[in-house]
Formats: structure tokens, sequence, C-alpha cells
């Protein structure tokens, strides 16, 4: 009887889990299907690398999108690595244990606000603060770097602040027995021994930032164009499936599904990476 | 991150609203298309569900194309499209004009342009002209703001217009509420909806003198004027049908006519 149960418990949990690998199949097949046939109709020179995306004239380019999800995910990357990296290394090494169990908590509350209100902060506050003191349309890639990176914080700060925190504390007594102070045990030392995981914290963080779509559309003003400064207007791939998919039929919706590839290729590339800096860690001892 | 899905899901919710009621007496009548007439359908479904609780009405934007899409699939028994003509998609949909509505050219308050003609208009959106001196306003760029392009006061103004290829540098923004939020917090942007949404927090100017005023659309003399269709997939039967002759009566118009927009006739 006992052993009944285990084995139906087993079955099922086999289930649940085949289940979740399933929809990622599904939702592959089912992108590719959709997406593949047209970039063979239009050429992948065409679609990756033409400037002209005008949809009701069959002109289907992304590369101004392409660059745009660039230039927003890397403005993202120098808001918020440099302030995660920070805040996981402060919050582990100069702070007593009592206050990382609030600050940590706090920040981690930061992934649960909905992107939307990040979005309505960004239109209504850092917009026009943008627009009033550098110029442009405030609407920009700047904006939306800003926001971006205030949003993959807690991603990045996390698993930085766990991977600092798996060193061992050995590390540090040796560099602080050999005289190294404070400050130098921890960017000579400790920091070096956690950099995969601080790396693969990053990496997560701008797989979030490349496929956030909400907060995007509202913050980045979604001029189709590749951005000559950090002023200027640009929509990002995610935005552009998500403005235009209510109304896009035949080929145009095509389009769309191949973005999507697109967009998939990238944050795959970018979890391979993740997972390979974490492996590396974990062979590393 | 989440809220990408929230289309896909809205659609769903909406299929499953449809079939839990067609379970039930009562009847759901999906509506779906343009923004510009959204929140008049809103207010015309609350006083037809007032009259009639035993049938629902949800309301959804979407823009114009995709209300004449969902019409076409079923998604929506009711499609609201406001353009000036059809476009072939919508060939062999029922189509019936429940109201005009004019299309405002609008400006930030403090900028101190108050008429543009129809060439300075053209000018803008096409990004030949590029800063307000020219135009009686401030030494400073103009930012232009417009819709996505399924929209159908985007196309009815492009239409209208004639020969208006948008700029690459225009900001999109896919509802008429965004568009004047935008152009709301931006002292240089230029941007157009539905009459019927003007407030105070933004400016239309007049186009070729003329004002977009209730009476000037009537009159015929405000250029901007594109009429509001309901399309339904055959002859509207059921709750569609009563739904529809209610905004076509004359309670309905007088909503129509109090909110801010045009009646039919």
């Amino acid at each position: 009887m006992r052993l009944n149960t285990e084995t139906i418990v087993e079955k099922a949990l086999l289930l649940v889990a085949l289940s979740a690998l399933m929809s990622l199949l599904l939702i592959a097949v089912f992108i590719f299907k959709e997406g593949v046939p047209f970039m063979v109709k239009v050429g992948p020179g065409a679609f990756l690398f033409s400037s002209e995306w005008e949809p009701q004239n069959g002109l289907y380019g992304i590369f101004p999108m392409i660059i745009a999800s660039i230039w927003v995910t890397l403005g993202a990357m120098l808001v918020g690595a440099p302030l995660g990296i920070a805040g996981a290394v402060f919050l582990n090494e100069f702070v007593p244990r009592g206050v990382m169990r609030v600050v940590k908590p706090a920040i981690e509350l930061l992934a649960g606000i909905p992107s939307v209100v990040y979005g309505f902060i960004g239109v209504m506050v850092l917009a026009p603060l943008i627009r009033a003191h550098l110029g442009g349309p405030g609407l920009s890639v700047l904006a939306a770097a800003v926001i971006l990176g205030v949003m993959i914080l807690p991603t990045v700060m996390s698993i930085a602040t766990d991977a600092i925190n798996a060193v061992p504390n050995s590390y540090r007594e040796g560099a602080l027995a050999l005289g190294a102070t404070r400050w130098q045990a921890v960017h000579m030392v400790v920091v070096k021994a956690a950099r995969s995981g601080i790396i693969a914290g990053v990496i997560l963080g701008m797989g979030r930032a490349i496929g956030e779509t909400m907060a995007v559309i509202m913050v980045a003003g979604n001029a189709v164009r590749a951005p000559g400064s950090p002023l200027d207007s640009v929509r990002t791939l995610t935005a552009n499936i998500a403005l235009e998919m209510g109304y896009a039929s035949g080929m145009h919706r095509q389009a769309l599904f191949a973005t999507g590839i697109v967009l998939f290729l990238f944050i795959m590339v970018l979890n391979s990476i993740a997972m390979a800096a974490m492996r590396t860690r974990a062979g590393g001892r | 991150m989440r809220m990408k899905t929230i289309p896909a899901v809205s659609f769903l919710c909406a299929g499953t609203l449809a079939l839990a009621a067609c379970g039930r007496s009562g009847e759901t009548v999906t509506m779906a298309g343009s923004t510009a007439f959204q929140p008049f359908a809103e207010k015309l479904a609350e006083q037809f569900m007032d009259a009639h609780p035993a049938i629902v009405i949800t309301v959804q934007g979407g823009g114009s194309a995709m209300g004449i899409q969902s019409a076409q699939s079923g998604a929506a028994q009711i499609g609201m499209a406001d353009l000036v003509a059809l476009p072939p998609e919508a060939n062999g949909l029922e189509s019936v004009i429940v109201a005009r509505d004019g299309i405002a050219v609008i400006i930030h308050p403090d900028n101190p342009v108050s008429n543009l003609t129809t060439e300075q208009v053209r000018g803008i959106f096409n990004g030949s002209l590029r800063n307000w001196n020219g135009l009686g306003g401030a030494d400073a760029p103009i930012t232009v703001v417009s819709r996505e392009a399924g929209s159908g006061t985007r196309s009815s103004f492009e239409k209208i217009l004639k020969g208006v290829s948008l700029t690459k540098d225009a900001i999109v923004q896919d509802s008429n509420g965004t568009i004047r939020e935008t152009v709301a917090n931006d002292a240089n942007a230029i941007g157009y909806l539905s009459h019927g949404l003007l407030n105070d927090r933004i400016k239309a100017v007049m186009i070729d003198g003329k004002e977009p005023s209730t009476g000037n659309i009537i009159a015929g003399v405000f250029p901007l004027v594109r009429p509001v269709f309901l399309l339904t997939k055959g002859p509207a039967a059921g709750a569609a049908r009563e739904f529809i002759d209610y905004v076509l009566s004359a309670e309905g118009q007088e909503t129509i006519k109090d909110n801010g927009l045009l009646p039919a006739k």
C-alpha cells in the first residue's frame, strides 16, 4: 500500500514536471512554425538587417528594434549591475546581519512591484525630468534604461548576495591574516571568488531587461528608428510585438512571430551563458 | 514582465465569460475595437445593462483594426471602428454608423500656437516641419506623437490630410488616452485624438481657422471628421441587435451627444 502511494506521487510529480517542459516545447514549436516560413520568404538578411518597418507596405526590417533592444538592455545593465553588485557587497561584508535581514527582503520587494507601475512612474516622473534637464522627447532610451535598471536590481542583487555569501569565511580570514584591509579582502578575494555567481546574476538580470515589455512600451516612446543618442525614442523587439499583435494579420502577424524567434534566441543565449557561469563556480571548488 | 500576456489573457477571459454566460439564461455581448469610441460604448453599455439586467456587455479597446478583426473572427460580437472608409478586411461584415467623431489636433496648453493650416499639420507629421518657431511658437523641436498603424484615428487622420507618411521620429502610443497623457506632459508635443476626449490638460488647435467644436463639426466646416461604425458578422441578432438598436435610439444618440460625440444623423 505504502509503495503504491509512493509510485502514484512519483508519477504525478513526473507528469507535473513534464507539463512545464511541454509548455516550453509547445511555445518554441509554435513560434518557430509561424515565424520560420516568414523568415524564409522575406529572407533573413532583409528581415534582420533592413531598417524599414512598414508592414502595411510589405516592408519588415527589424534592425532598428534589435539595436534598440540592445541599447536599452545595456543601459539597464549600466544602471542595475553596479548598484546590484555594490549593494550585495555592502550587505554581505559591511553591515551587521540584523540590518541585512531587513534590507534584503525590502529590496526583493522591488521585484514584486508590477511593471505597469514602474512604467507609470517613468512616464509621470522620469520622462518629464529628462525632458526638462537633458532635452529630447523624454520618452527615450535613457528613461527605459533607468526604469529597467531599477527593475532588475533585485535579480542582480539577490543572486550576487547568495554568491558572496557562499564564499567560505576562511578566505576572508586568510586575507585579513595576511595583512589586507577589509576593503582589500573584499575586492581582491571575496568578489573574485564569487565572480561567476555575480556574472550569472548580471546575465539573468539582462534576460529580464530584454524581455520586459509593459514598462518599456510606456517609457521608450516606440519610434521605429535606430537610436542616435540615449535621448532618442526607440521601440524594442518586445514592444513591437505587444503594440502590433492586436491588429496584425497575415504576413504582418508572421513577422511578429519571427520577431519572437529573435527574442527567444537572445534569451536562450543569455540564459546559457548564465548557466555556464554558474557551473564554473560549482566546478571551481 | 508578466504584463505582456494581458491581451492574450483578456481574450481568453472574454471567451470564457462568453461561454459561461451562454450556459446561464443571460446573454453576453463582447465589443472590441476603437479606443476613441470605447468610453462612449462603455457608458452606453452601462445604461443598456441597467435597463436589461439579463444582458452583460463587455467593452474592450484594441484599435479599429482589431475591432474589424475580432468581428470577423467572432472573438467579439460587435466590432467598433472609426474610419473614413472601411478597409477591404471588413468585407462581409454588416456595418452601421452610430456616431460621427471629429479628430482634434492637440498641443500642450503652454504652447502659444493656436492655429495651424492643414498644410502645416501635414508638414509636421511628415517630418518636414521640425521646429515650433516657424509656426508661431518658441524655438523648440516638435515632438510628434502618433497612434500605431492599426488605429482608426490614425488612418482617418492620414487619409483626410492626404499624403501624410508619418515621420520615423514620431513617438507611438497605442490609445487615445496615452496620446493625451503624452502631450499633456510634453510642452513641445503635438498629437491628435477624438474630439470627444478633449479636456483642459491639453489644448486643441484650430485647423485652417476652424475650432474643433461640436457646432463646427455638425456644420461640416471642420475638416477632420470620421464616422464611427459598429460591425457585426452577418445581421446582428439577439442581444447584439438590441444593443445596436439602443445606441441608434433617441436615448442612445442623446447620450452620445451629451458626452461630446456627434449623433449619426
